[in-house]
């Protein structure tokens, strides 16, 4: 016994350097699979609030991106409304096909709430955006981030007010996108460089171009369909594979972000719930 | 000003310029991140236990981490290099009895060249143990060296212009304490 406090007196600095060590491997390890940490909740109030201070000051600067971001996404709106079109033929008439809808009944499926950014890091392999806005103002994990110019994430942790947002350029983000043009559907992640990311399993049948639009796919159930997410840079052919890897530029500039809406997705729970069971059914 | 309160302000503004400033500068490269804020660790006085310097590293570290929502990453980083710390001194202190003379380690406490073998070390540990972990979860192993070089190289460079900008003079005290 005696040797044994021995050996811990003797010891005792590299003992208490493998339990920190392994407390913090512990956090690390856990907070990947999970999403949550010791503290983290706690902690988002106190880091959020602090970011905020700090944005108060930067948002000054960005006024001006700001308002052509706002006055840009202004004008694809209006462009959409249903006055600027009119039917080609004199004799045409518009008929509201109310067969395959329930006029009683319409589902309100995705809400967007606006959220101001108030953290951001760019320069890491593990970007996060922190939003002023959190579980008291109706915002959980598992819903889509866009910015007025494409898709920037997905909510991964909340406290009272504030939320963290994975962002597209985060080692471990993926998102199920498609093709504009045919519509074939493929996965986007990031490799680490910020100028571009990362899509693949794009059939090689599709056609594809440089330049082309890539928007979210409605099967990701994150997002609803058709919200830009970059556009094609590069084609790789790579003779053996069936896929193509294609480079995306992403439509969002993360470096400047300042406003972005938060999309809830009422029915999310609804279809993971049937998809995890059927996927558990047939295993 | 004593050491302890000056301790804690550098806590704080090593945190916020590594937050706030370094961590918000668009990235160069992949390969480059610019870290600053473990000479805090570095700057921390001879005369503090082993325990007292890891525990210190474990909370600097794990404060960083809470910002950087990635918690006990740095923290696991910070608690490696405080652990060798005590080693890589007693290895490189020319004088005898430097450590009792001044009080923490710099250019006028430990001379040119002892004192920059101690930053290249310790910052070659940080960032190898630092970018290692990062590879468990992605990357490869190009990725591992690349970003080591060059983020060590990046860093040495910032502490050399810390250390030119904030010269830090050190009284010379008498054996007597």
């Amino acid at each position: 016994m005696r040797n044994v406090f021995l050996f811990i007196r003797k010891y005792s600095n590299f003992l208490f350097f493998l339990v920190l060590q392994v407390l913090a491997l512990s956090f690390l390890f856990r907070y990947n699979n999970y999403h949550q940490a010791i503290f983290m909740n706690a902690a988002e109030e106190i880091t959020g609030s602090l970011d905020q201070r700090y944005s108060t000051v930067e948002y000054y600067f960005k006024l001006k991106k700001i308002n052509e971001q706002l006055t840009a996404e202004n004008l694809r709106l209006h462009q959409t409304f249903r006055e600027n079109y009119e039917v080609a033929g004199e004799g045409g008439k518009l008929v509201a096909d109310t067969v395959m809808m329930d006029s009683l009944r319409r589902i309100q499926k995705y809400f967007w709430m606006g959220a101001r950014v108030v953290g951001s890091t760019v320069s890491t392999q593990t970007n996060f955006i922190t939003l002023h806005r959190g579980s008291d103002q109706g915002v959980h994990p598992n819903m889509g981030v866009v910015s007025p110019e494409g898709i920037v994430g997905t909510v991964v942790n909340v406290s009272e007010n504030f939320s963290s947002v994975m962002t597209l350029l985060h080692r471990q983000y993926k998102v199920v996108v498609k093709l504009k043009n045919g519509g074939d559907r493929g996965t986007v992640e990031w490799e680490g460089n910020p100028t571009f990311v990362t899509l693949r399993d794009i059939p090689k049948s599709a056609k594809v171009q440089t330049g082309d639009s890539v928007v979210t796919s409605p099967t990701s159930s994150l997002f609803p369909g058709g919200i830009m997410v970059g556009t094609v840079l590069e084609i790789t052919d790579d003779k053996s594979s069936n896929f193509y890897t294609l480079k995306l530029k992403p439509s969002t500039n993360f470096f400047n972000i300042e406003f972005v809406y938060v999309i809830a997705n009422t029915q999310y729970y609804d279809q993971k719930r049937l998809e995890d069971s059927t996927h558990k059914k047939f295993q | 000003m004593s050491e302890l309160l000056k301790n804690i302000i550098r806590f704080i503004l090593f945190i916020f310029v590594q937050v706030f400033i370094l961590f918000k500068m668009p990235p160069l490269h992949r390969f480059i991140s610019p870290y600053l804020y473990y000479l805090y660790i570095l700057w921390l006085p001879f005369s503090m236990s082993r325990a007292g310097l890891m525990s210190v590293a474990f909370f600097f570290g794990l404060t960083l981490d809470y910002f950087m929502h990635t918690p006990g990453l740095h923290a696991a980083a910070c608690v490696l290099i405080a652990y060798l710390r005590p080693f890589i001194v007693n290895m490189l202190i020319s004088q005898e009895g430097a450590d009792k003379n001044y009080i923490s380690p710099s250019i006028t406490s430990m001379g040119w060249a002892p004192y920059g073998t101690y930053v290249f070390i310790l910052t070659l540990f940080h960032h190898g143990y630092l970018v290692f972990l990062e590879w468990l979860s992605f990357g490869s192993f190009l990725y591992f060296i690349g970003k080591v070089i060059a983020t060590t190289g990046i860093s040495l460079l910032l502490i050399l212009l810390t250390e030119l900008l904030f010269f830090r003079k050190e009284k010379f005290r008498t054996n007597t304490v």
